[in-house]
């Protein structure tokens, strides 16, 4: 069983207070989704969460079975898609879903890539360099390296931008899919992504 | 400022002589302050508590003056004792290594904007540049070898005939100086914590 | 958890093999080292003309070619991930250690094969005694080793600052220091015709200043790579 706790959490950039008192707890199944108008600080939270930024104040706690993870099992069981995180350009699609699930320390296949890549619609693309793609396919790709790992923690940050209507198909039926074992946390403008959250958490007060 | 009045000026390098007073403190002192500075980074990293940023900056800062003066008394120094102000003999070289990672850290500090960076980037360089500084003494004296006994002729003076008077200027020169040292670091360290205060509170 | 985990020796491999795909694809560090002391080199040369220059000058020159080289490409590994926008996704799936290995072994990398070309037409141009050729190869080893074990974290905390290049050599130049005299000094002494028996000190010295630089870096890196 997995959860993520976070207690008190506060952060803020010099003199600027991004949010403060940030606190609840998720198990395998259940999802948050972080709301809030554009720079109330929703991906600046997401990041915290993956230790991206020292917190000013509180506690992230990633457990199983009560157990802490260290790390490098976090590295291991979590996944990103936002707007933030690039692919390797001069690389092919393939090369980083190869690259960054051996380097979180997970296998992947010739044929599991290829069905991930089917998944998210990229089906035949897989050998092209990233650079070439449009800004959708780089979201859809975004996409399969996260699951490629399939992650016991999911993070997405703005989880349909840049898709047109066949890709936003795709992932809900992705989501979908991974929702049960997984905990997902979900930041968003859009109402339409929120809805299908168990917990909300508003920020920009 | 005694040094000014007592003692006699030494018979061979005259009125210049005082000068050692000066420099001898000022460079212990830049050493010091170097150590302090990797001293408080090192407690920056630990605790991620800007106070002890900007007290590494505050002592670094000081170290720099310090640093500064100590090169330039022992340039004068060294012209009138030796007719050129600068020739690499160990002593200037460490000096001079100790000014350039000075200059380092703070050219690294200027560059960057936010506050947590800063503070972190500039600790660790300041903690690899002091673990260089072993082999700096190490290898300095072995460069250069043949050039200027001059300096250790000044040790054998200060070892050999440093008069009562002397030692007690020269000592108690060494005394004030650590003393204006620490009393500028406090005074900068105390305004510092009130400012980081200030902005603490004003979110 | 159910997944299996790759060792730390696994990652650094892929880190390392995914940084030379990228290299090679668009050579930009490479080009930029190459370039540079070649250039160097030749415009030394060429103002020699016919004379030659004495030995302890001709260690000088060798190290001050090879430092200014490092200088002009051993940052472009860290600088490349954050000018791409990929070191986020690189911080949360690789471990700090890996990376740091990863990109110290690229280094060691392109700074060797700077070298293994530069050094033979280091003599030709130079008509350096050629006696003592065998004799520099430790030197050169530990040389290599040396620059690229002090710089890489150097490289990691200037692409962090957000700062090219002009700031990676004065950030560099003190703390190498010790090195470029110990090899200044070592070289010349080869050069004047000691074999590497008369270099065993110095030798010494660039193994214990090159470990003392990694041990160093490792510790002190993920304070660089992670916030």
């Amino acid at each position: 069983m997995n959860k993520l706790v976070v207690q008190n959490l506060a952060k803020r950039f010099d003199s600027r207070r991004v949010f403060k008192d940030i606190s609840f707890e998720l198990t395998s199944g259940e999802s948050i989704a972080i709301t809030g108008p554009n720079g109330s600080g929703k991906s600046t939270l997401v990041l915290c969460l993956l230790a991206q930024y020292h917190p000013n104040n509180g506690k992230v706690s990633y457990l199983y079975d009560e157990k802490k993870l260290s790390e490098i099992e976090i590295q291991q069981n979590s996944g990103l898609v936002s707007p933030y995180l690039n692919l390797y350009g001069q690389l092919t699609a393939e090369e980083n879903i190869k690259f960054f699930t051996s380097i979180r320390g997970n296998n992947i296949t010739g044929s599991e890539i290829n069905n991930l890549l089917k998944k998210v619609g990229l089906e035949g693309r897989g050998n092209d360099n990233v650079a070439g793609y449009s800004s959708g396919m780089s979201q859809r790709l975004k996409y399969a390296v996260a699951l490629a790992s399939k992650p016991k923690f999911l993070f997405l940050d703005e989880p349909t931008s840049n898709l047109d209507d066949q890709g936003k198909e795709a992932i809900a039926s992705i989501i979908e899919e991974v929702r049960q074992n997984t905990i997902l946390i979900i930041a968003t403008n859009e109402k339409e992504e929120y809805s299908l959250a168990t917990h909300k958490c508003q920020l920009g007060n | 400022m005694f040094s000014f009045i007592e003692p006699a000026p030494q018979k061979i390098i005259g009125e210049a002589s005082r000068i050692f007073y000066y420099h001898i403190p000022q460079a212990w002192i830049s050493v010091i302050a170097f150590a302090m500075s990797m001293i408080y980074s090192i407690r920056f990293l630990k605790k991620r508590s800007l106070d002890e940023d900007d007290k590494a900056a505050a002592t670094a800062g000081l170290g720099f003056m310090f640093c500064l003066l100590a090169a330039v008394t022992g340039a004068i120094f060294a012209k009138v004792t030796w007719g050129s102000f600068w020739n690499w003999d160990p002593r200037e070289t460490s000096i001079f290594i100790l000014l350039l990672i000075y200059g380092a850290y703070f050219a690294l500090r200027g560059a960057i904007a936010e506050d947590e960076k800063r503070a972190a980037l500039s600790a660790v360089y300041a903690i690899f540049a002091f673990i260089t500084v072993p082999f700096l003494i190490f290898v300095v004296p072995r460069i250069v070898p043949s050039l200027h006994p001059s300096d250790s002729i000044v040790n054998e003076d200060m070892k050999f005939t440093m008069g009562p008077s002397v030692r007690t200027i020269f000592f108690s020169s060494l005394i004030v100086f650590t003393a204006v040292y620490f009393w500028l670091f406090n005074i900068t360290r105390r305004a510092l914590k009130i400012k980081r205060h200030l902005l603490n509170e004003d979110k | 958890m159910p997944h299996t985990s790759a060792s730390l020796a696994t990652k650094c491999l892929t880190m390392l093999v995914k940084d030379l795909k990228l290299e090679l694809r668009d050579k930009y560090a490479l080009n930029a080292v190459l370039m540079f002391g070649i250039t160097t080199l030749a415009v030394v040369s060429f103002s020699l003309g016919q004379r030659n220059l004495p030995p302890h000058l001709l260690g000088a020159l060798f190290w001050v070619i090879m430092f200014f080289s490092a200088m002009s490409g051993l940052a472009h590994i860290f600088i490349r991930e954050e000018e791409s926008g990929t070191s986020l996704a690189l911080r949360l799936a690789a471990p700090p250690d890996a990376v740091y290995i990863g990109k110290l072994l690229f280094n060691l990398i392109l700074l060797s094969v700077l070298t293994v070309i530069i050094t033979p037409l280091f003599f030709i141009f130079t008509n350096a005694p050629v006696s003592s050729a065998i004799d520099f190869i430790p030197i050169l080893i530990l040389g290599v080793l040396g620059l690229c074990s002090a710089t890489t974290l150097i490289a990691a905390i200037i692409a962090r600052a957000a700062v090219k290049g002009a700031l990676f050599a004065v950030l560099s130049f003190p703390i190498i220091i010790p090195l470029l005299l110990t090899l200044v000094i070592s070289t010349q002494k080869l050069f004047e015709g000691s074999g590497v028996g008369g270099v065993m000190t110095e030798l010494q010295f660039l193994l214990a200043y090159m470990v003392v630089m990694i041990v160093g870096s490792l510790m002190l890196f993920k304070f660089v790579w992670t916030e």
